[in-house]
């Protein structure tokens, strides 16, 4: 009993972190109900309802941002979630161990990399003067600003994502790879199955738990896009392609200091990122049978 | 989700001999492999090659990975402007202060989670599991700080981001897998909790706490939100925000497009410099600690 209480005690520091700085803001987010002045009490003055909420649901720029989010969300999972698995497969093909091993340490490296770094080293790989643009004078083309054209902000997000997160996220499929049972390599050969028909039958459904829990964990950040990254390389000319709504978020709060506008968006956003997830995982516990907790 | 298991690197040849099918994909696989390589580099070369470069052919757009024109100015620039070093060293000074405070906050924590017969441990685990789904958001969290009078306070940058749940749960994972046999012989020998935990449990636990330190040190080497959110002050800026803030110039300068054009190459040159120079620690420390993080990965992912 007295042991029991030892252990408690370890635990109040950690507790009193998670009350204050985690559960304390959940509690603070009633000031998106609530007129909030600033210096004043951190829950707010009084009441107004849903005063915000009803104000950025008919705020056009909000659904122009939703719409960002969305279209670069969806992106961001059509190849940073498929990718990891190709390369995975394509490693898992190696036999040469130290090459294999060069190939997943240089492909670790970007993500090391402080989100700040990487912000800078793609401004300067699309500069005028950049990797980019020297590619496309090769071609015969003229140099585009490509960091100033929404057009291109999609392709130059995406394309940085996939830089810095494809060669990290091999790491739980290739050890994912190592525990299918080599019998079952055996068997299918034994049948008369292809190498692609093996990795189709065997490999693909061994790793099918990693692929489902990583799937649901890429799903409930959905709509939290690269908020920094964004934050670091966007700019007026490209708010139309690049503003999000964690971003319009934030200069709505630092920007026009209307803090219970921007918390009512926040809200929203949390909200939908905590059903997304838990509907994600009911999806998948009633489908295949795999959920994270 | 079980993912650890025996060690396969490669995997024997499966079939008598491989096809010809088979053969032309593993000279098409290599050939894509080095492609990724080559891919994943040539960003990191041509910043260095850009860094040492002379200003001319950078502008000409004549920069590739190799320097051309060698040239050292920016780094004279930068190596001697005071702010850059007073930032570097605040960097230095958080990361240190902000890892001791996660690893012991962490190690309690994960200590106590990991007694299996604990009363309320369900409850313990869920206090910290909900946050990975739910959070506040950044206004709240906002407000909070700046009502706690933590702003311009080193505070901010470390106490806020103190415990990472999934460094959490890897510790968590590690201290069941220890054997519990040796605390209950402590215990008979009549050590108390905080005895077994810092004289039986933590000389076990070496590696873990060597992988926890790496994960939390990079992670607070690399922020530069939660000083750009809560530091106004410039001598207080972790050398991220200083990066940021040279690069926000920049672009604001070429958007605006009023500034001279020498003026922005200049800064181009200086982002050069101030990358290789930020990456540098991080660059040179990788090959030895690489191998702890994809341990640490696995271990998380086996309790995830």
């Amino acid at each position: 009993m007295r042991r029991d209480w030892q252990l408690y005690s370890l635990a109040i520091l950690p507790l009193l972190f998670f009350l204050v700085f985690r559960y304390l803001p959940m509690i603070g987010n009633v000031i998106a109900f609530r007129r909030f002045r600033p210096g004043g009490s951190i829950f707010g003055e009084y009441w107004v309802g849903l005063r915000y909420f009803r104000m950025f649901f008919t705020d056009p720029t909000f659904w122009e941002v939703f719409t960002n989010t969305l279209v670069l969300g969806t992106l961001t999972l059509l190849f940073c979630f498929p990718l990891p698995i190709v390369l995975a497969l394509l490693l898992n093909e190696v036999r040469a161990r130290r090459f294999k091993r060069f190939v997943q340490s240089v492909s670790y490296l970007p993500h090391f990399l402080s989100i700040v770094i990487v912000a800078a080293m793609v401004m300067q790989f699309t500069s005028i003067d950049g990797t980019a643009n020297q590619l496309v004078r090769l071609v015969g083309g003229e140099p585009v600003a490509f960091l100033q054209q929404a057009e291109w902000f999609r392709t130059i997000y995406v394309s940085s994502e996939v830089w810095q997160t494809v060669g990290w996220g091999t790491i739980l499929y290739l050890a994912a790879l190592t525990t299918i049972d080599e019998d079952l390599y055996e068997a299918a050969r034994i049948d008369g199955a292809s190498r692609l028909r093996q990795t189709w039958h065997v490999t693909l459904p061994g790793i099918r738990p990693t692929m489902v829990t990583l799937l649901i964990l890429n799903i409930g950040s959905f709509l939290a896009v690269g908020f920094e990254k964004i934050l670091l390389l966007y700019n007026p000319l490209t708010y139309p392609t690049a503003d999000v709504v964690s971003t319009y978020l934030f200069r709505m709060g630092f920007q026009s200091s209307n803090f219970s506008y921007a918390a009512a968006i926040g809200l929203f956003e949390a909200v939908i990122g905590l059903v997304l997830v838990l509907s994600a995982n009911l999806i998948s516990r009633r489908t295949v049978g795999t959920s994270l907790w | 989700m079980v993912i650890l298991g025996t060690r396969r690197d490669a995997p024997k040849t499966r079939g008598p001999e491989d096809s010809r099918g088979y053969r032309i994909f593993r000279v098409v696989n290599t050939i894509v492999l080095i492609g990724v390589v080559v891919v994943t580099l040539y960003p990191f070369l041509n910043i260095v090659a850009r860094s040492l470069s002379e200003e001319a052919y950078i502008i000409a757009g004549k920069v590739s990975i190799v320097p051309r024109g060698f040239d050292l100015t920016a780094y004279k620039l930068v190596t001697s402007d005071s702010m850059f070093w007073t930032n570097y060293r605040n960097t230095v000074v958080y990361t240190v202060v902000a890892t001791l405070i996660s690893i012991v906050l962490t190690t309690c924590y994960a200590y106590v989670l990991s007694k299996l017969r604990l009363k309320g441990r369900g409850f313990l685990i869920g206090v910290a599991l909900f946050t990975m789904f739910f959070s506040g958001g950044l206004i709240p969290n906002y407000v909070l700080v700046t009502s706690l009078g933590m702003k311009n306070t080193i505070w901010a940058v470390v106490i806020p981001n103190a415990i990472s749940v999934f460094n959490l749960l890897v510790m968590k994972a590690f201290f069941e897998s220890l054997p519990s046999e040796l605390e209950e012989a402590a215990a008979v020998d009549g050590l108390n909790t905080y005895g077994i935990l810092l004289r039986i449990v933590l000389p076990l636990s070496k590696a873990i706490i060597a992988t926890m330190v790496l994960f939390y040190a990079v992670s607070f080497w690399n922020s530069w939100f939660t000083a750009f959110l809560y530091i106004d002050r410039q001598d207080l800026l972790p050398v991220t925000v200083y990066l940021r803030n040279l690069i926000a110039g920049a672009t604001s300068a070429e958007s605006s497009g009023a500034a001279d054009a020498d003026k922005i190459q200049a800064a181009a040159t200086l982002q050069a410099v101030t990358i290789v120079l930020t990456t540098l620690p991080i660059l040179a420390v990788y090959p030895f600690v690489q191998r702890y993080f994809v341990r640490g990965v696995m271990l998380g992912a086996v309790k995830g």
